[in-house]
């Protein structure tokens, strides 16, 4: 695995902790609202009091980004949380109880990955309407199988293991030798994964948002901004660069996070 | 070698029905998830359909019978080819589909074609050289999988269709209109296959085959071209799918962005006002489209991979 | 002139210095050994032989000339008319050397096709003539097959007929037998005997001594990127004049009476200087004269401040026959049987009708090739595998056919060592925690289970230091250590040993054999020890049983077996072991 230098690491560390800082505490960095409308500024470039400029409603772009984070980030983390523990718990079960839960399990896990994320992401919608809980429901529901196999695959390498037959060998009851060997090695690629699966979901938030299947106008997420400013784009290119370059800040730096925990595990870990 | 491969084909085709299958079921299973009534479902929001109408939707559906005989009937109207109605837009669920299946498809090979090109030629340039290279080929693969696919069309736009004026805004007319959106879309499938394929070059480079191929007085270029890209290659097999998923979920976005019509355009239309039969037929082709790619890959591999044979 | 002349090769990584001050000539007809451990600089020196020791190696020498050319200003093109064409190189294991998605006829023929020796259209038959010449039968069917459906014989042959191609006069073999089964082996080094009396000059890579023994002409023995030892064949290995040269050969086992310490103990030298002799670490003879500066190179001979004949190891022969008289049966397998499915769809049998007792206090060796069972016959034994057929006893109650809840108060007196340690290790834990998880299962606690673990770390010969770290931080012979101590902390009656030192050096070997007699007269453990390597088998083995294709052919005491085998496949295996090594016994 490549080596990402230490100092890309560290500052792209420190940019998600910015991007948290903003979507708990958006008042730690702007004291300008971001819905209150003021048409006379509409679509003002970037400078002066508005150092990102205005959209065509007057808005501050800067403190519409700012608050952005928070609906951007936190339905992509609840996104992620919930499918990295339907995930695990379906992977888990199917490995685990083998059989009949298994192969019901995986043929299903089969037909939703024949599907392209985005369109399993639509159906959800299409039965449960849009807006933002039901966005974080359909991404998670997308990425649900994908991580079932994953696990299922991981805890059947890890029960054939050496270490776990060396743990049967000491005879170490069944529900201990599982908990204690079986679970902490299955699940830790998943947690490493989900890291990099957090950017994936920022990416399809912002997408659905995008497509007005998500956060709902005048609420600040960047990709209903992305939607709305680009119909001005001939005029003003501000309302819809700045929330994608946030999309990317904040994707680039939850990647390459990501990444340096994975290769931090796999050498902890691999032979 | 036939015998094997005969057998590999038969084994992938009964694979592929199942998912199929599984699709369908699916498909019906999302139908019946949605609470209310079937036809008000199947009409839409927006229907002012006449009792009459409705009384035709339920006989055309076999909502009358339990929902096993129903789910029967949906199979077999499958099987004729038959995706049902869509009462929005007054048309067959085929004949809507088929409408657009052009632009798309032309999209999503140019696409193809291009990320093909950009990740072979970038992972050939930078497989086992000097470090900074090395540097730049990875951050330029960061950025793309990092970027959402809408906004890099929103800067190609702004800077090649705005500022230069270069190629046209919107529309699916001529050759220069595919140019931005099959670049959009073939950026970020462009990253991951460079970075996969980079990482399998290197890997066969470092093999004792490559060493053995350059003790025999190949060159270094022969060992990448001869031996090592068949091995990275290999990994590849297991992308398909995401392959297959990432250029049709991202011609959602690309032609929203461009306004080009097509599948992804449909789709988005589809959901937008919960036409049910047009979005089920959207899924199915989806699915006809996965199975169909991933089976064919899959029958290459057996004749690129010797050792596939016999397992 | 000689056909090869290395004077004075010097080659550098960034922080290590891979090979220090080789010289060595080769002529047509004559075969030269390097024999060395891991990181002895062995194959480093192959490969800088045909410049290929890396993009980050620096290469010097006073002369490196072949033929009378000079070497060391070449360029990779001019490595390229070398390389194949005039030196070929066979790397260990053809299943990853040739390119698995290619045919064997295009790996053999692409030699022909980079030099343009023959005609496009003559190159077919040229493959054939190369594969016939090199004992592959069927040879046009052969050509057409992909690596992986040759067998583990032929394809090493394969891969010796690619380097061949070019017809180099140069043939060098790094571990051209490694991989391969002792009966394998020798049809192998019968082949590169034969090259060498029609005129190829050979330089062999080798780990051992003894496949060394029965085709060199000269051997050259390195240590630390040092040839520390020179000359020819029979005067190097009857007498050794330097201590590494000594403590190698001693560390072979079953070429001297059993009892005999393998390994020398370990002194703990001041680490020597850049210049000094790098095993004066280990050495007994070693002063500040070593670690300050080797001697000059000798034409011949050791290459030592204080060389000297080897000193006679004391035979211990409390470490062969068991303290205790061997007694009532632990494990009685009678009559197992296990079938599996082969990939491509058939079964075979890996265990027939195998039967054996394992009793109080004796070491029973279960020798056989890969894929003769034995390891197979061992996880029944351990109650890993149901057999298909027959039963397995333990301590006198039915073992085999039970649930693993009815086994598990008796898992902790029956205890493995197995081959891949690393692997039987949780990946996540440190070695305090893989060990005491096991010393747990005897019900200590707290203090007195670290005591416990420390107490183990002591009598496998670890130091403290390693309780915290990771197995996969540790070098192989420590990670045996840890999985040695892991299996005795539960104090078991049976201890089942699969290849437990098949992946270590043969130094390292030494020590963790002397380890494990050392503890089984500690602790009166009986031992079922499964191992490919009839010598290995020999010198720890009371009692031995020959497995061949799933059965047992033959069994008895370890002597019986070896000095008069009554069965033709045993007698096979022993005749093809490689001429012995070392001193006479």
């Amino acid at each position: 695995m490549r080596r990402t230098p230490r100092a890309a690491v560290v500052l792209c560390g420190l940019i998600v902790v910015v991007l948290a800082l903003a979507a708990v505490a958006p008042g730690l960095f702007t004291s300008v609202s971001p819905i209150e409308a003021d048409p006379v500024n509409a679509l003002r470039p970037p400078g002066g009091g508005h150092w990102l400029g205005t959209d065509e409603l007057g808005r501050d772009v800067f403190s519409r980004v700012v608050h952005g984070a928070r609906s951007s980030l936190s339905v992509g983390l609840g996104a992620i949380l919930v499918a990295v523990t339907a995930g695990a718990l379906l992977g888990i079960a199917a490995a685990l109880g083998g059989g009949v839960a298994d192969t019901v399990l995986m043929r299903l896990a089969d037909v939703l990955l024949s599907l392209p994320e985005l369109m399993i992401a639509l159906l959800v919608i299409a039965v449960l309407g849009p807006g933002t809980g039901n966005t974080m429901i359909a991404i998670a529901v997308s990425l649900v199988p994908g991580y079932a196999r994953m696990v299922r695959a991981e805890a059947l390498v890890v029960r054939r293991s050496g270490y776990v037959e060396a743990a049967v060998g000491l005879g170490l009851p069944r529900p201990v030798l599982i908990a204690r060997h079986v679970l902490p090695n299955a699940l830790g690629p998943l947690l490493v994964l989900a890291t990099v699966g957090f950017g994936t979901a920022i990416i399809a938030v912002s997408g659905l948002s995008f497509l007005g299947l998500g956060a709902r106008p005048p609420a600040p997420e960047w990709g209903t901004m992305l939607s709305s400013g680009r119909k001005f784009l001939a005029v003003a290119w501000w309302t819809a660069v700045f929330p994608g370059a946030a999309i990317t800040l904040a994707v680039v730096s939850v990647n390459v996070v990501g990444r340096r925990l994975q290769a931090a595990f796999t050498k902890r870990t691999s032979a | 070698m036939i015998r094997p491969l005969l057998r590999g084909a038969a084994h992938r085709v009964l694979a592929a029905l199942a998912v199929l299958l599984g699709a369908a079921g699916l498909a019906f299973a999302a139908l019946q998830l949605i609470p209310g009534d079937p036809v008000a479902i199947i009409l839409g929001p927006a229907t002012q359909a006449s009792a009459q109408v409705q009384a035709a939707i339920r006989a055309e559906y076999g909502l009358d019978r339990p929902v096993l005989g129903q789910f029967l009937h949906y199979l077999g109207r499958l099987a004729t080819g038959d995706l049902g109605r869509s009462y929005q837009l007054q048309r067959q669920v085929v004949d809507l589909i088929g409408d657009q299946l052009g632009p798309t498809a032309e999209l999503a090979l140019a696409a193809l074609v291009l990320a093909v090109a950009i990740s072979v030629g970038s992972a050939i340039a930078t497989a086992g050289r000097r470090r900074g290279l090395k540097a730049v080929a990875s951050g330029w693969e960061l950025l793309a999988v990092s970027s959402p696919p809408f906004w890099v069309g929103i800067l190609l736009l702004t800077v090649f269709s705005f500022t230069l004026r270069w190629f046209p805004v919107s529309g699916a007319e001529d050759f220069s209109a595919l140019v931005l959106p099959a670049l959009t879309l073939a950026l970020p499938v462009a990253g991951v296959l460079s970075q996969v394929l980079r990482e399998g070059l290197e890997a066969a480079l470092a093999e004792p085959f490559a060493v053995t191929a350059r003790a025999r007085g190949l060159s270094r270029t022969a060992v990448r071209a001869r031996h090592a890209l068949r091995h990275a290659a290999v990994p590849l097999v297991t992308l398909t799918g995401w392959l297959t998923g990432s250029l049709l979920g991202g011609a959602v976005l690309v032609e929203t962005v461009f306004g080009r019509p097509g599948i992804g355009a449909l789709t988005l239309q589809a959901v937008t006002n919960k036409d049910m039969p047009l979005v089920i037929g959207l899924v199915l082709l989806s699915a006809l489209v996965f199975v169909v790619i991933s089976t064919l890959v899959d029958l290459l591999y057996l004749v690129v991979d010797p050792r596939l044979r016999t397992r | 002139m000689s056909l090869l002349v290395v004077d004075g090769l010097d080659v550098a990584f960034p922080g290590v210095h891979a090979v220090r001050d080789v010289s060595f000539t080769l002529d047509a007809g004559e075969c030269l050994a390097i024999v060395g451990e891991s990181g002895s600089g062995k194959s480093v020196t192959a490969r800088t032989l045909v410049g290929l020791a890396g993009d980050t190696a620096t290469v010097r020498a006073r002369a490196l000339t072949f033929d009378g050319r000079d070497l060391t200003g070449v360029r990779e093109a001019g490595w390229r008319r070398v390389r194949g064409r005039e030196i070929g190189l066979v790397l260990q294991d053809a299943l990853v050397s040739l390119d698995p998605l290619r045919t064997v006829g295009a790996e053999v023929g692409e030699a022909l096709r980079v030099h343009g020796v023959v005609d496009r259209a003559d190159r077919p038959a040229r493959v054939r003539e190369l594969l016939d010449g090199v004992g592959v039968p069927e040879p046009d069917r052969r050509a057409r097959q992909y690596p992986h459906q040759l067998s583990g014989g032929l394809r090493q042959r394969a891969l010796i007929a690619s380097a061949l191609a070019a017809a180099p006069r140069l043939l060098i073999a790094d571990e051209p037998t490694t991989a391969l089964d002792v009966t394998v082996q020798a049809q192998v080094l019968k082949l590169l005997r034969r090259l060498k009396d029609e005129g190829t000059a050979l330089l062999l890579i080798s780990h051992d001594l003894s496949v060394v023994a029965g085709i060199a002409d000269r051997v050259a023995v390195m240590y630390g990127g040092v040839v520390v030892e020179h000359g020819p064949v029979r005067e190097v290995l009857d007498d050794p004049r330097h201590p590494y040269t000594q403590a190698l050969i001693a560390a072979v086992p079953g070429t001297r009476p059993r009892g005999v310490r393998l390994s020398i103990t370990p002194v703990d030298g001041a680490a020597p200087g850049p210049d000094g002799c790098p095993y004066a670490t280990r050495c007994a003879r070693a002063d500040d004269d070593c670690r300050a500066a080797l001697p000059a190179h000798p034409t011949s001979g050791p290459r030592c401040r204080h060389p000297g004949p080897a000193e006679p190891a004391p035979v211990e022969p409390d470490r062969i026959a068991p303290a205790s008289v061997v007694g009532d049966a632990l494990v009685e397998v009678t009559g197992i049987a296990k079938r599996f499915r082969a990939p491509d769809r058939t079964w075979y049998d890996a265990v027939k009708d195998v039967s054996f007792t394992l009793a109080r206090g004796e070491t029973l060796g279960l020798v056989g090739e890969s894929g003769s069972g034995k390891t197979t016959a061992a996880r029944i034994a351990l109650g890993f595998a149901e057999p298909d057929e027959g039963e397995v006893r333990l301590f006198g109650e039915p073992w085999s056919g039970l649930r693993e809840r009815a086994r598990r108060a008796r898992r902790t007196r029956i205890q493995t060592v197995p081959q891949d340690p690393l692997g039987s290790f949780d990946p996540r834990y440190p070695v305090e925690r893989v060990i005491g998880e096991a010393v747990a299962r005897t019900g200590r606690r707290g203090a007195d289970r670290r005591a416990r673990v420390a107490d183990l770390l002591d009598r496998v010969g670890l130091s403290r230091t390693v309780l915290t770290r990771r197995p996969r931080e540790l070098s192989g012979g420590q990670r045996q250590r840890v999985s040695i101590a892991r299996a005795l902390a539960t104090d078991p009656d049976v201890l089942v040993c699969d290849e437990p030192v098949s992946a270590l050096d043969v130094s390292i070997q030494a020590q963790i054999l002397d380890l494990l007699l050392d503890l089984r007269r500690d602790t009166g453990a009986a031992v079922l020890f499964i191992s490919h390597d009839l010598g290995v088998v020999r010198h720890v083995s009371d009692r031995v049983a020959v497995m061949k294709d799933g059965a047992i052919v033959e069994t008895g005491p370890v002597d019986d077996v070896f000095d008069h085998p009554r069965h033709d496949y045993t007698r096979e295996l022993l005749s093809a072991l490689p001429a012995r090594a070392g001193a006479a016994t």
